[in-house]
């Protein structure tokens, strides 16, 4: 595994107390993973039924947009930026999709225009924070606004997908063993996080990502098309978005204004609780997947709880997120 | 240069120029539209008319930007500010509603003091992990932005929680000395911070606290304590608006109450001049500003456009003003305004 990973900054000056630690670069990675499996193993342990396949694999049914949306957001976050356009724009994809679709559009036109419209408007806000020198949290919040808004322009109501050739793709299931099956969106979001595997640990797009986060200055001084990159990323996670969106208007079959609301959070969420660091230049792809199945989890856990109410999701998520905040605190401290 | 061109050429550079023209420009495409726009009725003893709504509708936005200003001015961003609003409003609304005497007037004081009691503890919170713990502020403040609306739905149990309270409605929809109470309630608070903050040295040291934490600590100033602080002023403040919300619609919705507001009052102060770099503020600028932010709302009704559009209307003045405030188009404009003084000059 090591040697599929890009350089990052060696850790020259390391404490007396980080010797110990086998090599810090996973250690947030491995938290989550050991969190993931603890948290699996809670609920198998309280739950009838709780330790199937199919509970898993419902992990990535019901996660697989936000899995999407998460790659996305791991490439933002990983130069340092953030994007909080990505709820509104996931909504405004289902609408797009939604209303094209009932205007009878070939679906995948339908598909082409959206991908294209999201992507655009991610090379917008990339434009703008790089020429304006505009901070990503402000030029993001406006295309969050601009998106949100677009989607009421384009209807005040629910919209309903009838389109065949969606609703089969909706109800398909791929059977994978003994009363075990997943949905081509599951496929889908594997072969996005795949991608995003080998670009960012392979390419030289991948390594200006991580040198970009972890200074500007010196990937610039290096060489690197920092410029392009910087803008790509907004570009990538306006393109996942609109992946995201069509896989949710496939779970929902419908467009509707108000839909993924707080959506960015949960992608945050995931990212950083996968070990990314916010400020940049460290964290990894497959992290965030790990993320969003720990969210997954949590929402299983509350949903075979029963008596548990659904608004502790949020304050668990919360309270996650801060843990692995300080934790990456300690960690960066520590190689410093 | 006379002093009339002296006078004129001061206007424009000044940070709330256009801001201003802004709002007088909606303004008149308000009169254009409805005539009566600008007519303020006297009716038992009670303002009434267009103005005095915008300013009603437009005092929480006020409250939480007063705070955000603050925050934003020692560069940092409280993202928490709508989970507070939520927070505050459902539990004063669940302690009126779950005491046996609704009505009085003790009941009232008591659930406001708790709530904002709660908004002070929450606001501490955050200063803390700002201050002490040393988190970027996006992030510590989206913590409590993620888990803040589940705390309020938690404390509502998930229902809206209505009210009945004359007592409790004074305060959102209630009149005082024929003006409606909230705007009196923000606008002295807004007196207060102004007072607090420009005359006395307070507004300087949260000004140096932005331009520099490290070098305004080695010159003696307690920087910590004082980004903890604009944090804890800032749930204060989002408290109060929070009680005034809930006021106004006698409800507690965790959901819906505060939704969006974090980025109607960050827009406010970023209207009115102050830069999210931090270092500089002007609480003018930010009451201009929540002041165009109610108005074009208010804007989209009377032309008739459907409401929910005012979304694009606010991204698009959110990206003209920063585009327009952005050190790339300060600098452009600035070359512009030097080769117009030389050919001036030249000329002469």
């Amino acid at each position: 595994m090591t040697t599929t990973l890009p350089p990052i900054a060696p850790l020259s000056s390391r404490s007396r107390l980080a010797r110990f630690i086998p090599s810090s670069r996973y250690t947030s990675v491995l938290v989550t993973l050991v969190l993931l499996v603890a948290m699996f193993g809670v609920g198998s342990a309280r739950y009838r039924g709780f330790a199937s396949g199919q509970v898993v694999m419902n992990l990535f049914i019901d996660n697989a947009f936000l899995i999407v949306l998460a790659v996305g957001m791991t490439f933002v976050i990983l130069t340092g930026g953030i994007d909080l356009s990505v709820g509104a724009v996931v909504a405004l994809s289902t609408m797009m999709a939604a209303s094209l679709l009932r205007d009878g559009w070939n679906p995948a036109a339908v598909i082409v225009v959206v991908l294209v419209a999201t992507s655009g408007l991610g090379l917008l806000v990339g434009l703008v924070i790089h020429y304006f020198d505009i901070q990503p949290f402000i030029a993001t919040l406006a295309a969050m606004f601009l998106a949100r808004g677009l989607c009421y322009v384009i209807s005040l109501d629910s919209i309903s997908i009838t389109n065949p050739f969606f609703v089969s793709l909706a109800q398909t299931r791929i059977p994978l063993a003994d009363r075990l099956s997943i949905t081509p969106s599951v496929i889908i979001a594997v072969v996005v996080v795949a991608i995003a595997f080998v670009v960012l640990h392979f390419t030289r797009t991948g390594r200006t990502v991580y040198a970009i986060g972890d200074g500007g200055q010196s990937a610039h001084l290096m060489g690197l098309p920092v410029v392009r990159t910087k803008v790509l990323v907004y570009v990538i996670s306006g393109f996942c978005s609109g992946i995201a969106g069509i896989l949710f208007s496939l779970y929902t079959l419908s467009g509707y204004s108000l839909t993924a609301v707080g959506m960015e959070l949960d992608a945050i969420a995931a990212v950083v609780i996968g070990g990314t660091l916010l400020t940049g230049g460290y964290g990894f792809v497959l992290g965030s997947l790990l993320g969003v199945l720990v969210l997954g989890v949590i929402q299983t856990i509350i949903s075979f709880e029963g008596t548990l109410s659904s608004w502790w999701t949020r304050i668990v998520v919360g309270g996650l997120l801060l843990l692995f905040i300080i934790l990456q605190r300690l960690l960066t401290a520590r190689q410093r | 240069m006379t002093t009339q061109q002296a006078v004129a050429s001061r206007a424009v550079r000044s940070r709330l120029f256009w801001p201003v023209i802004t709002l007088v420009a909606l303004f008149a495409l308000n009169v254009i539209v409805s005539p009566s726009f600008l007519s303020i009725r006297v009716h038992d003893g009670h303002l009434f008319g267009s103005i005095i709504d915008i300013l009603r509708n437009g005092s929480p936005t006020l409250l939480v930007a007063l705070g955000m200003t603050l925050v934003i001015a020692t560069r940092g961003i409280d993202l928490s500010v709508g989970a507070v609003v939520a927070i505050s409003g459902a539990l004063a609304c669940s302690i009126i509603a779950g005491s046996p005497d609704p009505g009085s007037v003790n009941t009232v004081l008591v659930a406001i003091g708790v709530a904002l009691a709660f908004s002070l503890i929450l606001g501490v919170w955050n200063g803390l992990l700002v201050s002490v713990f040393g988190i970027q502020p996006i992030i510590a403040t989206l913590i409590l932005m993620t888990a803040g609306r589940g705390i309020a739905m938690l404390i509502t149990e998930g229902q809206i929680i209505t009210v009945s309270s004359p007592a409790y409605k004074v305060i959102g929809g209630g009149y005082w000395l024929g003006l409606p109470a909230s705007i009196i309630i923000a606008g002295a608070m807004f007196l207060i911070v102004g007072l607090l903050t420009r005359r006395t040295a307070l507004g300087m040291l949260i000004e140096s606290v932005g331009i520099n934490p490290t070098a305004s600590r080695l010159a003696g100033v307690r920087a910590r304590s004082i980004t903890w602080t604009v944090y804890v002023f800032s749930a204060f403040c989002a408290g109060v608006a929070g009680i005034m919300i809930s006021s106004n619609v006698t409800a507690a919705d965790a959901n819906n109450a505060g939704l969006w507001i974090e980025m109607d009052a960050i827009l406010a102060v970023v209207i009115g001049g102050t830069s999210l770099m931090g270092g500089r503020y002007s609480l003018t600028g930010t009451l201009v500003g929540a002041f165009i932010i109610q108005t074009l709302t208010t804007t989209v009704y009377t032309v008739g456009i459907a409401p929910e559009i005012t979304l694009v209307f606010k991204a698009l003045v959110v990206i003209a003003v920063c585009l327009l405030q952005s050190p790339a188009m300060q600098e452009r404009l600035r070359k512009r305004r030097a080769t117009t003084t030389t050919t001036a000059k030249a000329a002469a």
